[in-house]
This record gives structure tokens, sequence and C-alpha cells, in this order.
């Protein structure tokens, strides 16, 4: 089985954001692997020693997200590719269309992805990517059980639990609780390094250059208000859940 | 030239959702005056909606209604909402940001070569151009985004926009026969409604979350019984979800859901950066927690120094007397 495992390279979600000069400033940072394409990596590994074949990670992205792909790696997928080009841009519909060029052109059983990125949190392209290449997909999923032709999963529809069965091939985004993404071992960094890893550029693709051109541009950037510390009540317990609730309905009209 | 907006609208137990009021208004936020507005009803024997449609301010209503469409299913109503594009022929498509929305609007942009802005909290209008601010980093910084071209694709996140005012009432409805699509390779085999009757944790006006504070599954129960008399909704931080004290799908953070209720009420959570992040932007923060040094007391509008296994109660009982 073929599985692919489309990834995001993000900040660590413990990072502060700091704009500078109109854009998010990297100095610093810490990058993880998105936390939802650690699901679908964990889920692609288990898939895969559960019923054979191999598991790719692929990623569009910046030079750095290699590192995000050779942590996949360790953790257990076979082969990595990154798409690294200046010309892509962040638009949601133009990666999806990159990812599509290369997915299109490759043999694909099953198709993991986060349920969104916890960066710029758009959601949309496993399910454009679905749509591009014509298959079904699922999202927020939290169970997946694989057969030869089908599959099998749970989708997290607002808490409502929802079973589905599609077709193969197909796509899945992840979803918190599908399972437990393993840290990589010592031996699995040390064989990552001899892992086939494929570095790309527009120029090996299949794509118009007129198919790129962004649908949506960010004309600003900004930090929220900071939220002021307001009052810590003081007195007995009894009388500071008095004053509270009195504060709620009386000064804030929330009640 | 006018513009035509198409809302798709959401209900629930035979009653639209309160996120259609508001994708309304986004549609007349981000309209001109001659602007018309079509919305989009999908489901099954939901001819009682239109009564409810009939007090919005459009100009014409979609009707799709077919038993494949009873719940949803991502190849159907996509090809249900395609057709209702195709007779509309919309400028903009406004959605929830929600379960289904959150799925339909990008398999919807994808068919139509369409941009799409998704999580939309507020519309501007400058200059003649229609402004969407999104949070980015689950609301550690707002960006504005623009379209690029038309057609144009947009999510809105429940809560924020104010909801449409539902005192026009002239719609034209249009039924579209549903043409199924020749094949369809997703079964919904089972739906379990684990939410029915509880308010939903995007929507609500009250969220009362808790954290490791809250030291075990059965530590949610008071929690909960504040929740209930304040007609709210339970959330949680991830080290209570990470410890199992409860449901993943409870979770308010980066990862997890972002909320912005009226009041939320912070029992036993820390306030680390990642949860900060997914409930800032509520109205009213009031923070629960023994450790006066706690972060989440610097964003609080009113903490309580104390144990929340004594707060929560006499705050339950409290409100109960207040709200009679």
């Amino acid at each position: 089985m073929d599985i692919y495992v489309i990834m995001k390279q993000t900040f660590d979600t413990e990072e502060k954001i700091i704009i500078e000069d109109g854009n998010v400033s990297e100095d610093g940072v810490q990058y993880v692997i998105n936390p939802y394409d650690e699901y679908a990596v964990e889920e692609a590994i288990q898939t895969r020693d559960e019923l054979g074949g191999s598991v790719y990670v692929i990623a569009v992205g910046p030079e750095r997200t290699s590192e995000a792909l050779r942590t996949a790696l360790a953790m257990g997928a076979d082969e990595a590719v990154l798409i690294s080009d200046e010309r892509i841009g962040s638009d949601e519909n133009t990666i999806s269309k990159v990812l599509a060029s290369y997915l299109g052109s490759q043999k694909v059983d099953l198709i993991l992805g986060g349920y969104f990125s916890v960066d710029n949190g758009a959601g949309q392209v496993a399910i454009r990517l679905a749509q591009l290449l014509d298959i079904p997909h699922v999202g927020s999923i939290t169970k997946l059980d694989m057969s030869d032709s089908k599959a099998k999963a749970d989708r997290d529809a607002e808490g409502d639990l929802e079973q589905v069965e599609v077709t193969l091939p197909a796509v899945f985004t992840a979803q918190q609780g599908l399972n437990e993404p393993r840290y990589p071992s010592l031996p699995g960094i040390m064989k990552a390094k001899r892992k086939p890893f494929k570095q790309l550029t527009l120029d090996d693709l299949d794509i118009e250059e007129a198919e790129l051109s962004p649908k949506t541009a960010r004309t600003a950037l900004s930090l929220p208000p900071q939220k002021e510390a307001g009052q810590i009540l003081k007195g007995e317990t009894a009388e500071q859940v008095k004053e509270l609730v009195e504060k709620l309905r009386d000064d804030a009209k929330v009640l | 030239m006018s513009k035509t907006i198409l809302v798709v609208a959401e209900h629930r137990d035979g009653a639209l959702r309160q996120v259609t009021y508001e994708a309304i208004q986004a549609a007349a936020l981000s309209s001109a005056e001659n602007d018309q507005l079509h919305v989009a009803v999908i489901g099954h024997q939901i001819e009682g909606l239109t009564e409810s449609l009939s007090s919005i301010d459009a100009e014409k209503i979609y009707l799709i209604d077919h038993s494949d469409l009873q719940q949803y299913h991502p190849e159907a109503y996509a090809a249900a909402l395609k057709q209702v594009i195709d007779a509309s022929n919309p400028d903009g498509i406004i959605l929830g940001h929600t379960a289904i929305g959150r799925d339909l609007a990008p398999m919807i942009s994808a068919k139509l070569d369409a941009g799409q802005i998704s999580d939309v909290t507020n519309i501007e209008n400058v200059d003649d151009q229609v402004v969407f601010i999104r949070p980015i980093y689950a609301g550690k910084a707002f960006e504005k985004k623009v379209f690029q071209s038309s057609p144009w694709v947009v999510t809105v996140r429940p809560n924020n926009i104010s909801a449409a005012d539902s005192s026009g009432g002239k719609a034209e409805v249009e039924n579209i026969e549903y043409a199924k699509p020749a094949s369809l390779r997703t079964v919904i085999q089972n739906v379990v409604r684990k939410t029915s009757g509880k308010v939903d944790l995007s929507e609500a006006k009250i969220v009362v979350s808790g954290g490791r504070g809250v030291k075990s599954a059965d530590g949610f129960k008071p929690l909960q019984e504040l929740a209930d008399v304040l007609g709210g909704a339970v959330g949680a931080s991830r080290g209570a979800c990470d410890a199992d004290y409860c449901d993943y799908s409870l979770q308010i953070g980066q990862t997890g859901k972002v909320v912005t209720p009226e009041v939320y009420i912070a029992c036993g959570i820390s306030g680390a950066i990642q949860h900060v992040a997914g409930m800032s932007q509520s109205k009213i923060i009031v923070a629960i927690n023994k450790d006066p040094e706690a972060p989440i007391f610097k964003i609080a509008d009113y903490g309580i120094v104390g144990d929340l296994f004594e707060v929560v109660p006499l705050l339950t009982q409290e409100f109960k007397k207040v709200l009679g």
C-alpha cells in the first residue's frame, strides 16, 4: 500500500508571535511538525506496519521544512519529498494544486493529513487536494480501519460521531485522539539520514505558472489588543463568589 | 454591476443555526447597496425551515430537499450545493466555519477554482474593497485578507459577527430537484449524536473550562453543573485532555478549539500560551486557581484564588439564586 502524508512545519504552540516589518518574525523560533500532521504520520506508519507498503511524507514549504520531514522519517516513514520554490506562495489554492500535480503522477492508495495547521488554521489544503485528485475524503477522523479497497473512519463532527466508509484511494484528515504519535528513537534518527529524500522545485512538476497565481492576498497583520489583568477578588470565598456574580451581572452585564 | 452573495444555511433539529444568521450578516457586510442575497438550504424534510427563513431579507431562497441529504454527506452535499450555485450564479459564497462548513467549503472552492478565506471573525469595507479579518496562530495574531479573483468562498467563525436581524421577509423560494451524482464513494453508516441537548462549545455564550486542577473525570461534574445552570458548555485544557479527564473534543487551545464566549470561566487552568490562544478573545475571563501566581490571572478580568472544588459549587448556588 502506498501511503502519503501531506505535512507542514509550524511554530511550536508555546511560541509567542512577534511582528516585524509586517511579517511574523521567525527569529529563534522552535519549529515542529504541525501537531495534527503528527497524528497523520503515526497513523500512516501503523497502517503500513499492519498491511505492508511504504509511507511517503511530502511537504510544500521553505528549506527549513526538511527538518520536519526528517523527523517523520525518524518516526518511521520511508521516503520524503520536499517541494520548495519561492514562486509557490502560501495561498491554499496554489499549494493544493502543487501537491495534486505531484501526487497525480504517483500511485497513491491512501493520503493522510492534519485536520488543520496550527499556524494558518484554514483547513483547506487536504480537502482541496482530494477534489483535485477526484477522490473522496473524510475530515477530522478519530479512528481508521483499513481493508484492501475500503476504509472505515470515525469522523468527529463538533462532538458528534459519524461512521463513514469510503472506497480507496481516499484522503483523511487527522483529528486529536486518532492515536498517540511516537517519539523518534535514536536508531530511527540514525536510519532517517540514509532514507530517500527527494527535493523538487516547480520545474520538476507538470504545472502551468498561471495555475499558481494566488487567489487571496494578505493586506495587514496585527497583534490582538493586549488584555490587561483585572482584579483578584478578596475576602472569604463565599463573599468573593457573591461579588463575582454581582460583577458579571451589573458591571459586565453578561447574565 | 450588482453582486450576488449566496449564504449556505445550516440547520439542526428543524431550526436554523445561529451561525446562519451570522453568515447572513457577513453577506450584508460584504455587500454594496444593490447586491443580492441568496440563501441555500440543503437537507431533507426542511419545508418547515422556510418559515424561519421568510423572516430574512433575502432575494431568493433555494431549497434542495432529498432523503440522501438527510444528514451531511460530503459528496452529496457538494453536488447539491453545486446545483444551487449553478442556479444562483453567486460572486461570493459564505458558510459557517462549522463541522459542515469546514468540510464543504474547500470542496466547493476546489470545484469552482475559487479562493477561500477561512474562519473569518470580522469584515470591513475599505475604499470599496471588502477586507476579511481572521485569526492566525489561533488568535495570537490577526491578518486582513482580500480576494484577487471571483467567485470567492468565505467561512465565518461562529459567535463573532453579530447575527442579522430578521425583519425583512420577501424572499422568493425556489425548489431545486436534487440530481444524485453518478457515483458516491462515501457511505455514512451511522451517526451517533453525542451532543444532542447540549450547548455546542464553539457557539456557547458561556464556557466553563477545566484544567489539570480538576484532577479526574469526576472532577468535571461540578463544572458541568455550573455550565448547566448558565446554559453554557464545558471545555478543557490540553492538560486535562492528555490526562484523560475528558474527551479531546472539549479541548480549547491552539490545538483543539478556539472559543470566544461572553464569559469564560477557567477552573484549575494555569494559562499556558497554547491554551490562552484558544480563549483570550473571550469577552470576560474569570479565573479560579489555587496558585496566585498562575499566568491565567494576568489575562483574567476577575480572579478568585482558591480551591475550585469549593468555589465552583458555591458559584453554581449563587447563580441559581440570582437567575431564579
